[in-house]
């Protein structure tokens, strides 16, 4: 693990010239490892087939897009089991995806089909998919945070020993709910894991012009929450220290909290680079996080361990691809949800009808 | 049957619930103090204990954020704001997120949990310790909004907003708590069966309100009686979703309305009871133009001449009244 500096720095962890050799297996199980890979193209490609609806003008709805960052959710959920509780925020398509959200019930979501996780009701910022733990996603920022602790008061109550998970992003930080919900999780010793995804950039400004410190471990350390650095581009590094602060709260010693240094490739919203006037990220920071890429250096530490033959990885992207047509295809078929359920889901028995 | 006071007829609405769904909690601030709410909750930390009366840090936010969660994973959390003012702070909570789950998540979950504010004021208290803010949060689908004027009402109103399967902010006032009556045992409480009711009977002018407004217009029913003008006192008590078929009902009997309510005029509760009493009738019903008693539009002040002149009275009100039924006699 990486540990801050005394002043609260990212240091190194934040130089994308860094960190972008093939990662250090250990003896991690290769199917394991063959299952964080697959687990992290399937969020790339599935991203990066919304982005193309997205350009091809069939799909509308905002999307925010996290290329690059998939090794977060994927090192994050290998901890996780289907009774724990995982809430997200706007860009949420890998922590769906991450614990086994259907991806074509994300994609008719995003059309806005019946079929979709909410029914056609909630579009990319609101994913739902309880029965493999996504207890859901909303983009007003940092909100979910309390909820997932709500969820870990719940899940202390009923005493199986499950979890609660919080996704959100360097943004979120600068929010006080965060701060609230580490003194609270801290304080009740809730079993929540706060994961916090510095990618360096909340919508278009750049972390430096928004905290004057760019490590934000440094809030959960400062309620009392075990807090652990981590290359958010390493998905072994990440699901380690999930590991052990999901077996800490399982085990009743209260919250933990990842912060996990990525970036994004797309730009805040939508299937642009985000390389414009007035978006501090210049062309040479992309192409270099891109060397960083999560899913390239597990591939090469693969394929250089002689521990799976390079074909074996053409068989796992055709399988995603078609599967990911077919989602596509079917999204297209099915239906837009009844003008009735404009009504019908506001209140449990239906809506006003005086 | 025993006279019970509204602020013990909550906390028997608590002891009611709490003692029928073990999955029931009380969350906010000050529930483990004896002087935070009152004595509507007084010792019952004692009688469920401290892991379901849950007394929290200064968080309004996440405390409403933690019982959202609590809710959606099978709890029936009822989140306790002291005061009205400070609930502000957890707005975002209440109406993007308990409000909306079930829409904008397909009808698959629902956070049906309780949400109670106070409303605290008088005694010189100020802007920020006096605020009845029902009209805001009745604007907002998927959250329903219950304002109690009685005892009974307090208890059972607690009890069907608790049962009720939809997120439910639960309005009280303690201006109200020391209002006695006596009450019929406890039993469950469906919320949809709720409606307006008439608290009184007259003919020339109805008077509609909620809550603490609902006192005002009883007691000025008494003042308008010495003027031989004897009216209708609709009490709402749900106001969202509104149904005013009572209140209709009751219009077309007396063809007036005056609309009272102790928040602001604009786009306010008051507003909305005069609007949807004319939605429900002919022109030909209405004998006069419907009006309103409402706070002026500013902030609550602290100085005691301020504050007098500040809040509506059983005379002002029963002075509004006579000068409806005069102007069209």
């Amino acid at each position: 693990m990486h540990s801050t500096t005394s002043d609260m720095r990212l240091g190194p962890l934040a130089d994308p010239q860094l960190f972008n050799e093939p990662l250090d297996l250990g003896n991690g199980a290769t199917d394991a490892l063959l299952g964080y890979y697959r687990s992290m193209l399937k969020i790339r490609l599935a991203e990066e087939v919304v982005a193309d609806l997205y350009v091809a003008g069939e799909v509308r709805c905002p999307c925010h897009l996290g290329i690059g960052q998939e090794a977060v959710a994927v090192g994050v959920s290998s901890a996780l089991r289907p009774t724990d509780r995982v809430y997200g925020g706007h860009r949420s398509h890998s922590h769906y995806l991450a614990v086994g959200g259907n991806p074509a019930a994300m994609i008719a979501e995003i059309f806005g089909k019946g079929t979709g996780a909410s029914a056609g009701m909630g579009g990319s910022m609101h994913l739902y998919a309880p029965e493999v733990g996504f207890h859901g996603s909303v983009p007003i920022v940092g909100a979910t945070i309390p909820i997932a602790a709500g969820a870990a008061l719940a899940a202390k109550m009923d005493g199986r020993g499950d979890v609660a998970v919080a996704y959100f992003g360097d943004g979120a930080c600068e929010e006080g709910i965060l701060h609230e919900t580490l003194n609270m999780a801290s304080v009740m010793r809730l079993p929540v894991l706060f994961v916090a995804e510095n990618n360096l950039y909340s919508s278009h400004l750049d972390i430096k012009l928004r905290q004057p410190l760019d490590s934000v471990a440094r809030f959960a350390r400062a309620n009392g929450v075990e807090a652990e650095l981590v290359d958010g581009n390493d998905v072994v590094e990440v699901a380690r220290a999930a590991e052990r602060l999901v077996r800490a709260s399982r085990e009743g010693r209260g919250p933990g909290f990842i912060e996990a240094v990525t970036f994004r490739w797309r730009g805040h919203v939508g299937p642009n680079e985000d390389i414009d006037v007035g978006v501090r990220r210049s062309p040479d920071e992309l192409a270099a996080w891109k060397g960083r890429d999560p899913i390239g250096r597990l591939r090469s530490a693969l394929i250089n361990a002689k521990r799976v033959a390079p074909d074996s990885f053409t068989l796992i992207e055709e399988e995603i691809r078609t599967e990911l047509r077919d989602a596509v295809e079917a999204a297209r078929a099915a239906p837009y949800p009844p003008e009735a359920a404009l009504l019908d889901m506001v209140y449990a028995n239906g809506g006003q009808t005086s | 049957m025993s006279s019970v006071a509204y602020c013990d007829a909550i906390r028997q609405g608590f002891g009611f619930v709490m003692e029928s769904d073990p999955k029931c909690l009380a969350i906010g601030q000050g529930l483990w103090s004896p002087w935070y709410v009152g004595r509507s909750m007084d010792g019952l930390d004692r009688r469920f204990g401290k892991e379901r009366v849950i007394d929290t840090p200064v968080s309004e936010g996440a405390t409403t954020g933690i019982a959202v969660g609590a809710a959606l994973h099978g709890y029936k959390p009822i989140v306790i704001h002291p005061r009205m003012d400070f609930m502000i702070l957890a707005t975002d909570q209440i109406v993007n997120q308990a409000a909306k789950w079930r829409h904008m998540l397909g009808g698959h979950c629902s956070p049906a949990m309780v949400i109670r504010g106070i409303v605290n004021r008088g005694g010189e208290q100020g802007a920020q310790h006096s605020q009845a803010l029902h009209s805001w949060y009745a604007h907002i689908p998927g959250l329903r909004v219950v304002m109690p004027a009685t005892p009974t009402d307090a208890r059972d109103l607690l009890i069907a907003a608790t049962q009720s399967p939809d997120p439910v902010l639960y309005i009280d006032d303690r201006w109200l708590y020391e209002w006695e009556e006596e009450m019929a045992p406890a039993a469950d409480v469906d919320l949809e069966s709720v409606g307006g009711v008439l608290r009184r009977e007259g003919d020339a002018i109805t008077l509609a309100g909620a809550s603490y407004s609902v006192k005002l217009a009883l007691d000025a029913a008494e003042i308008l009686q010495t003027h031989g003008v004897t009216c209708d006192v609709v009490d709402m008590r749900i106001l969202n979703p509104l149904d005013p078929a009572a209140l209709r009902r009751s219009v077309r009997k007396t063809g007036r309305l005056l609309a009272i309510d102790g928040s602001w005029s604009n786009c306010g509760f008051a507003g909305e009871l005069i609007a949807s009493a004319v939605e429900g009738t002919r022109p030909d019903e209405w004998r006069a133009m419907p009006s309103r008693v409402t706070l002026p539009h500013a902030p609550a002040p602290t100085s005691k001449p301020l504050e007098a002149a500040y809040y509506p009275t059983a005379d002002s009100v029963a002075a509004a009244a006579l000068d409806i039924v005069k102007k069209s006699t």
